[in-house]
């Protein structure tokens, strides 16, 4: 859909100015996907930060639950 | 900190900005007309200017939220200010860098000096940049997020400054396109413009949202894992400039 879109599009009169105009919209993007690619990486890193913490709570609940069981034998 | 929740609405922010982007691009190269005295290269006008207006009410946006700090001391309001000026100033080097390639097609420069809209541009994007490295400078958070908050302001007030001065001055070699109370500008282009502006309006208060819902989230698992090991077991937090 989007390939029919762009050769249905009329040619764009580009010139000497067009790798200015091409540059520019390029850094834009190049931008907002660097931006994208450190807020995943970052998004990434909590996920493991989540893991590590659910890891660190069913210890804690085993442990407890352990307590429990010792006192209850006594 | 932990009930507010960034993420409320954020996939319709991101669709709307999407599309308003997609019909941006669509207008600047298939209907917005060439410019006759520039041609082509105009076409950058699109891009570069909603950036820089976008950079600097991203940094009076930061201003005016830690207003919210000092007011309240809540640093909930010093996070929100902290993401509004990171934004502003990813914005304004895209603005920047935009320009300066403009000011090489248009007038064989990558830079001029001389020119007053330019130069001031500079002089507040590296105002914002020492924000960060004077955040930090602080190990204290409480005087971290106060003297932080006291250069927003201040920076932020300085914008608006800025830009009167700019205006007042008379050497006039960048393009008067927009002014306060009138813009030269055809009505297709003006459409076009203003579409244009309103997709990057909606890119940063999306990317906002989305930075501010990371560091909440974020912020909220260092303090379960305080809640559950306690202060001394908790893995330190690494050293860094952002609130959490």
């Amino acid at each position: 859909m989007s390939a029919v879109l762009v050769f249905a599009a009329p040619e764009l009169p580009l010139g000497t100015s067009g790798k200015y105009v091409a540059a520019a919209y390029i850094v834009v993007l190049a931008l907002i996907l660097a931006y994208v690619a450190i807020m995943a990486v970052r998004a990434q890193r909590l996920e493991r930060d989540l893991d590590e913490l659910r890891r660190d709570v069913e210890a804690a609940r085993a442990a407890q639950d352990a307590n429990r069981e010792t006192e209850s034998v006594l | 900190m932990p009930s507010t929740t960034y993420g409320k609405g954020l996939r319709g922010l991101a669709l709307a900005t999407l599309i308003t982007m997609t019909a941006a691009l669509v207008l600047v190269f298939f209907y917005a007309p060439l410019d006759q005295t520039q041609g082509f290269v105009q076409k950058i006008f699109y891009v570069h200017v909603p950036l820089a207006i976008i950079s600097l009410v991203g940094f009076v946006f930061g201003g005016v939220l830690a207003i919210g700090y000092l007011r309240t001391g809540d640093r909930k309001w010093d996070m929100r200010s902290y993401v509004a000026i990171h934004m502003g100033l990813i914005f304004g080097i895209g603005g920047l860098i935009t320009g300066s390639i403009w000011a090489k097609a248009s007038w064989g420069h990558w830079w001029v000096w001389n020119e007053p809209t330019l130069v001031s541009f500079l002089i507040v994007l590296l105002l914002f940049a020492t924000y960060q490295p004077l955040r930090f400078s602080i190990e204290d958070p409480e005087r971290q997020s106060r003297y932080a908050s006291v250069f927003a302001i201040v920076g932020g007030a300085f914008v608006p400054l800025n830009y009167i001065a700019v205006q007042a001055a008379t050497a006039y070699v960048h393009p008067r396109v927009l002014t306060l109370t009138s813009a030269n500008l055809p009505p297709s282009m003006g459409l076009t413009f203003v579409v244009s502006l309103l997709a990057f309006a909606l890119l940063y208060v999306t990317l906002w949202k989305y930075e501010m819902a990371a560091k909440n989230a974020r912020s909220q698992v260092r303090r379960l894992r305080r809640t559950l090991l306690g202060d001394d077991l908790a893995r330190p937090a690494g050293r860094s400039a952002a609130p959490l």
